[in-house]
């Protein structure tokens, strides 16, 4: 078994700046964004990413977490987790831009469920999706917004990305046969 | 069967080993180095000699009940055990409070021809304790009834108790009371204590069988009659069957062996096979009527054999049966709770569990010496193996026994009775005295 | 979670994890959607053979707020008040699909019978069974206590050094039971208060202080003050005499009310018996924790659902607890 660092501490920083960038690009300015990460290292890069959007865009972004697992389709399959923390930043989420912020994209079913989570909560006026790593291999029609790197990867290797605030470290690597 | 049995080198009731010629339906010969023409020969090395087991208190549930065991099925079961006589009490349907009834039980009970079926008359009118039941006629009849028990109930009237009590002086009867006060125990379901105040089970005081006890045993006392005191299961019980034997009362009191081994933590998962009437007690019960066993203070050993079908126990607690069948399990028990805890001798077993029993009932014929002439009435039983216990094990109608998936020591070989061999090398055999 | 019979059995690990959940259910139940699709498909099985609206309407909201469906079934005029045993009629709601049982029986142990039997593969959850336990009712109380005490920043907290007292009929009570055991294992310390004829003659084991008289237990200043429901018919059994001694012996009147600490809380599981055990004023004072207690009650029930349905069979060990059975040495 083969462990690769595709992406080491400087490449995250980079990616990152680059994604807050393209968020203030794209919605022209801080205004109406709202960031929620999905737990758990999704939380810990929305909270980066919203550092990083204020430093550049001058104002503030409310940023909160969305827990998804009692939205899952696969529960039944798998032992019961526990659910997350679910906050929505004071102000809501009714239409403002919601960024969801993911550490790996994979087969997409995560954030279907986070859609579904997202139209129980309240009714957003656009919906975008800021993830660090696609690693292909989708098994709904959803696509994001904002990459990090694209990881062309098989199905049977397992891509890990450790962040400083939860894992003592920043990297992202790639485990195969 | 007239086949010649000759046993070799059996222990007789534990101590000094013998061979046993068993001719004609009576011990023709006992003693070192037999040997007997055409006699059977049978390896009874390492196998304790009892005298054939007698019951004082059996369930039989025939007439009336035969879904849980027929008269039948319950002297299979009793042979299986060891046993060679049974006593068969009252409460069927109908009540065997009669002449008939006692007599249609002791007919069907030669008719199985497994073990002497002795009924046990009811003391008062359908067990109802209103009125005292014919136990003169019963006494006369051909059943002979001598032991008068309303067990299931208690005789609770003091006036009836005390009338009952005086009553069959005449005819050498005795009284056994299911020692438990209704009042104090009105919808109880286990022993009244720690364990039953977490379960938010109902509580059975041991105060309710004690006060019963010293109650009757001072009416005995004061009348001048016998009593006998069924089941008895607590520390406190104990106590007072001493003090009253101290002060001469003619009392005697039986123990099951289920109170010599199990406590109310059993109940704990709510499993009806431990629900039993009286119920389970603590550890400390349990230690002292060990002590009273082997002390003499309580006289003997009765199983209280209660069968049940499966859905009066695979239910929850409140809705099952009282009862446990103990047949097939008795000497087993008694010997993991009293013998191989050295609390008692194999002599110790043949006394409470044969000798004693028998003239308690005033029963002839059996819980006779191991000497020449005696009828055979014998139970050959090997005390080595350990095994655990299962329905195999069992051989009566139904299967509530709390010893299932237990390890026992102890097999019981060879069952006579009168003679007759009803367990031959372990098995038992269809028909009395009929081998393959 | 295979089963939920008891708090008895359940772990102060276990125990947080369903008050946790139950914070997550709580907050979806302020939102516009309450409703969550995660038991979506799920059959749950309410099988009342008590009466009690109450409950059985809190765990029908539970399930039906995680999308499961949900069947009644009341033992009253149903083929149970012809004599049809357990076991048939938990083997017939089986056949229907039933994937969880709530299931409320006047027989204790009723529920642990049901779960142990091998009769039903569906998750038994016991909703409050003879005199024994009424599981769900604890945690509901101590999700009540540990909010009013932390507020938003309950996650995670037990409830050590909180010092709670239940008042009533302890020696009938399946709520005083569950709630000794599980304060117990969350860190409170409880005191229980009754005529000496309605406390159990031996609870020299439970971790608890028995007090006769109300006054002395209310001069402690317990931060919670637990009063149960009175049964008139425990007078005909001569555990009281009169309505009017008990009620001025062991009742939570205007006087003892304030006596208690301001920031006291009172709290009934209900139904409530107003006049007798706890005083109108009582009832409706700022520090009744009556109805968060329902309100709670549902996301409570949300999370033992959500704890028991969610995920795949347990791969670990499958059945209950088992209780500590000791026998006589050999």
């Amino acid at each position: 078994m083969s462990t690769r660092i595709v992406l080491h501490e400087a490449d995250i920083a980079r990616a990152l700046t680059r994604i807050s960038h393209e968020i203030l690009e794209s919605n022209k300015g801080p205004d109406g964004l709202v960031l929620l990460g999905i737990p758990t290292r999704g939380v810990t890069l929305a909270n980066r990413i919203g550092a990083l959007v204020e430093q550049f865009g001058g104002t503030a972004v409310p940023i909160g977490s969305l827990d998804v697992t009692m939205y899952r389709d696969d529960l039944h399959r798998n032992p019961t987790r526990a659910p997350q923390r679910t906050h929505i930043p004071d102000g809501g989420i009714d239409g403002k831009v919601v960024v969801l912020v993911d550490d790996v994209l994979f087969s997409g079913r995560s954030i279907r469920a986070a859609l579904d989570a997202l139209q129980d909560i309240g009714r957003p006026a656009a919906v975008r999706l800021a993830t660090l790593v696609d690693r292909g291999h989708r098994e709904l029609p959803i696509r994001p917004d904002f990459v990090g790197k694209n990881l062309p990867s098989s199905r049977e290797e397992r891509v890990n990305v450790r962040l400083n605030e939860n894992d003592g470290s920043d990297s992202v690597t790639i485990e195969g046969r | 069967m007239s086949e010649t049995l000759l046993f070799r080198g059996a222990l007789i009731e534990g101590t000094q080993a013998a061979d046993v010629i068993v001719d004609g339906g009576v011990i023709a010969e006992i003693g070192p180095g037999l040997s007997r023409a055409g006699a059977t020969v049978v390896d009874a090395d390492g196998l304790v000699l009892l005298p054939g087991l007698v019951d004082l208190h059996t369930h039989l549930r025939e007439p009336g009940y035969e879904a849980s065991e027929t008269i039948l099925t319950g002297s299979r079961a009793a042979a299986a055990g060891g046993y060679s006589a049974v006593f068969a009490m009252p409460n069927t349907s109908p009540v065997a409070d009669t002449a008939g009834v006692v007599e249609q039980e002791l007919a069907l009970g030669e008719a199985a021809g497994f073990v002497t079926v002795q009924p046990i008359g009811a003391v008062t009118v359908g067990q109802k304790g209103e009125r005292l039941a014919e136990l003169g006629a019963m006494a006369d009849s051909r059943a002979r009834v001598r032991v008068f028990s309303d067990d299931g109930f208690c005789v609770w009237d003091p006036l009836i108790m005390r009338r009952a009590l005086e009553y069959v002086k005449a005819f050498d009867g005795v009284i056994a009371q299911h020692a438990q006060d209704p009042r104090l125990t009105e919808g109880a379901q286990m022993n009244e204590g720690a364990v039953s105040a977490e379960l938010g089970l109902a509580g059975w005081p041991a105060v309710a069988e004690e006060s019963i006890i010293a109650r009757d045993v001072l009416l005995a006392e004061h009348v001048g009659s016998r009593l006998h005191v069924c089941h008895l299961s607590t520390a406190g019980s104990v106590d007072i069957i001493r003090w009253a034997k101290k002060r001469g009362v003619n009392v005697t009191a039986e123990v099951t062996p289920h109170h010599l081994l199990l406590t109310d933590e059993l109940v704990r998962d709510y499993d009806a096979r431990f629900k039993v009437n009286p119920p389970l007690r603590r550890e400390e019960d349990v230690l002292a009527v060990r002590e009273g066993l082997a002390d003499g203070t309580i006289d003997i050993v009765a199983t209280d054999h209660a069968p049940h079908p499966a859905e009066a126990k695979a239910c929850e607690w409140h809705a099952a049966a009282n009862g446990m069948v103990g047949l097939e399990s008795a000497l087993r028990v008694v010997q993991q709770a009293m013998v191989d805890t050295g609390l008692i001798t194999w002599g110790d077993v043949a006394r409470i569990m044969s000798r004693e029993p028998a003239r308690i009932g005033r029963l002839a014929g059996h819980g006779t010496p191991l000497t020449e002439g005696q009828p055979a009435s014998l139970a050959f039983y090997d005390p080595s193996p350990r095994r655990t216990f299962t329905t195999d094990d069992l051989r009566g109608r139904s299967v509530n026994s709390p010893y299932l998936g237990r390890e026992l020591p102890g097999d019981v070989r060879w069952t006579l009775h009168a003679g007759t061999v009803t367990v031959a090398d372990g098995a038992l055999l269809d028909a009395p005295g009929v081998r393959a | 979670m295979r089963h939920l019979l008891d708090t008895q059995t359940l772990s102060r690990e276990d125990a947080l994890r369903i008050l946790d959940v139950a914070e997550d259910m709580a907050d979806t139940q302020q939102r516009e959607i309450k409703k969550l699709p995660t038991l979506r498909g799920k059959t749950v099985v309410n099988l009342f053979f008590e009466d009690s609206t109450r409950t059985r309407i809190s765990f029908e909201a539970a399930a039906k707020r995680l999308s499961a469906d949900v069947i009644n079934f009341s033992a009253k005029g149903s083929s149970v008040s012809k004599g049809e045993s357990l076991q048939d009629t938990a083997q017939t709601l089986q056949a229907m699909g039933a994937d969880a049982v709530v299931i409320r029986h006047g027989a204790s142990g009723a529920p642990r019978t049901l779960a142990t039997s091998g009769w039903i593969s569906a998750g038994v959850v016991n909703a409050g069974d003879g005199t024994h336990e009424h599981p769900t009712q604890a945690l509901l109380d101590a999700f009540t206590i540990r909010k009013r005490r932390f507020g938003a920043d309950s996650r995670g907290r037990d409830l050590a050094g909180v010092t709670v007292t239940i008042v009533g009929d302890i020696l009938h009570s399946r709520v005083a039971r569950s709630n000794v055991w599980l304060l117990d294992a969350l860190g409170a310390e409880v005191t229980l208060v009754a005529p000496p004829t309605l406390v159990p003659q031996d609870v020299s084991g439970w971790p608890v202080r028995v007090l006769y008289d109300l006054d002395e237990a209310i001069a402690a200043g317990p931060d919670a003050l637990m009063m149960l429901r009175i049964q008139l018919e425990r007078m005909n059994a001569a555990y009281f005499p009169t309505e009017r001694e008990y009620s001025r012996r062991w009742g939570l009147d205007p006087l003892r009310l304030r006596a208690l600490g301001a920031d006291s809380i009172v709290m009934h599981p209900g139904p409530m018996n107003r006049g007798l055990e706890i005083s109108a004023e009582a009832a409706d004072s700022p520090r009744s924790t009556v109805l968060e207690q329902v309100t709670n009650g549902v996301s409570v029930r949300m999370a033992a659902l959500y704890l028991l349905l969610a995920g795949a069979d347990d791969l670990s060990t499958d059945d209950p607890a088992p209780t500590p059975a000791k026998e006589t040495t050999r």
